[in-house]
């Protein structure tokens, strides 16, 4: 979808918020969300591409308004409800008045640590050809899909060179709706950054992005 | 149901702290999460995984040129050598500064990042500034960390859009030779493995 997070080229947001020496969390409620999101993650029951759709689908005006945990508070309500773990009704409750049943047992910490290890691999084993090797010229497809994708807007339509293959792995359009890996080679894509950003950008500066061969077509 | 907060998080922090603390209450009374877990994964991640793992990566590949091929060749391997494999069971890429070529990560879409090397990331990699302009702007980012990058030495920006991360092996400073290992490691800054730094002296 081209939502407001493919914020790549963008103007306007002002000097980088640079902090000497932050900490990890900048409060305890931070931790316990990072926390939460990981634990409730082992489950299974969505992957790394529907969470991260669910987070772009947030209204843009409060994406933009929110915090990075402040955001992962709202997916993580909004994730939980589409997959029938919570209701709104329960969300609303405040817990002194809530009735709720015990679904189960938590996973200990070690089991929660290893199914995110597993999950997390996006790696496919399957002999799938590639399109494309080293060296060949390519131009990003200008493709504008409604749902989840990993093409950003700045490069659609741009030409560019293979830089490397990176074997075959899950691809995240049909991944993130689970509707199959769609296995397929993943390369490192090497652009100039005249050929994106135009004349007034430096002649020897590259950009690197990784696509799928599903986001690549033959150059000439 | 909205809770419009700043970037600084100092506005409504109770309002905050109390829904979390209620979505937290409701998954436990259902069994779907131990508050107990939740506090081991914090303390992995603010006492176990960090920069200082890459730290030591680097600092390796500066003392063993063996080492520094094998990372450059199949970085999650070389990395996974050390015991510090992914906790995101990702792939890792290392990219490696010279004096022609500069090397710098981002993720214009989200916030990936090395966690298994370099922890989690910090709030600047993930804020809209950086993620907006870091593929436009490279130079004029690097300039606000305090790094004017010549001319004629190559700005290579890498977007994570996928599930490989990115890891700059940073140039190693001139003046160490006699140094060790450890004592190298203590000069290797989180944000040189990212690539808003470079190195004193290199």
């Amino acid at each position: 979808m081209d939502g407001i997070h493919d914020m790549g080229g963008m103007d306007g947001f002002g000097p980088i918020p640079i902090e000497p020496d932050e900490a990890v969390f900048h409060a305890p409620w931070q931790g316990r969300m990072w926390a939460l999101n990981t634990a409730l993650g082992a489950w299974g029951k969505w992957n790394i591409d529907a969470g991260r759709y669910t987070l772009e689908q947030l209204d843009p005006a409060l994406y933009l308004s929110s915090s990075y945990y402040h955001r992962w508070l709202y997916r993580t309500e909004n994730i939980l409800v589409d997959h029938d773990m919570v209701s709104r009704e329960e969300l609303a409750t405040p817990p002194e008045e809530r009735m709720v049943e015990r679904q189960g047992e938590p996973l200990a910490v070690e089991e929660i640590l290893a199914r995110q290890r597993k999950a997390r691999s996006a790696r496919v084993d399957e002999n799938i050809p590639p399109r494309f090797k080293a060296g060949d010229q390519i131009r990003a497809r200008n493709i504008h899909p409604k749902g989840h994708t990993r093409i950003p807007r700045y490069i659609r339509g741009r030409a560019g060179v293979i830089d490397r293959d990176h074997g075959v792995f899950i691809f995240p359009d049909t991944n993130a709706v689970f509707a199959g890996n769609k296995p397929q080679h993943l390369y490192s894509v090497k652009f100039s950054a005249r050929e994106i950003w135009g004349p007034e950008a430096s002649a020897v500066d590259k950009v690197y992005l990784d696509m799928w061969d599903d986001y690549l077509e033959a150059e000439g | 149901m909205t809770d419009h907060t700043d970037h600084t998080d100092h506005s409504h922090l109770s309002d905050t702290e109390l829904r979390v603390r209620a979505l937290e209450s409701l998954l436990a009374d259902k069994g779907l999460i131990d508050p107990a877990a939740l506090d081991a994964i914090v303390d992995v991640y603010e006492n176990k995984v960090g920069p200082r793992n890459g730290a030591r990566v680097v600092a390796r590949a500066w003392v063993d040129p063996d080492f520094k091929q094998w990372l450059l060749r199949d970085g999650t391997a070389a990395i996974d050598s050390l015991g510090y494999t992914s906790t995101q069971g990702a792939d890792i890429v290392v990219l490696e500064n010279t004096a022609t070529v500069h090397n710098l990560t981002v993720c214009t879409l989200c916030s990936c990042y090395p966690w298994a090397v370099l922890g989690l990331p910090p709030a600047w990699y993930k804020s809209f500034p950086y993620r907006s302009r870091a593929v436009k702007d490279p130079r004029g980012v690097l300039r606000e960390f305090g790094q004017d990058v010549a001319d004629d030495v190559e700005v290579r920006v890498w977007d994570s859009t996928a599930e490989v991360r990115y890891l700059v092996l940073p140039e190693r400073p001139q003046g160490t030779a006699e140094m060790t290992e450890d004592a190298l490691t203590e000069l290797v800054t989180r944000n040189s493995m990212i690539g808003t730094d470079r190195l004193a002296g290199a």
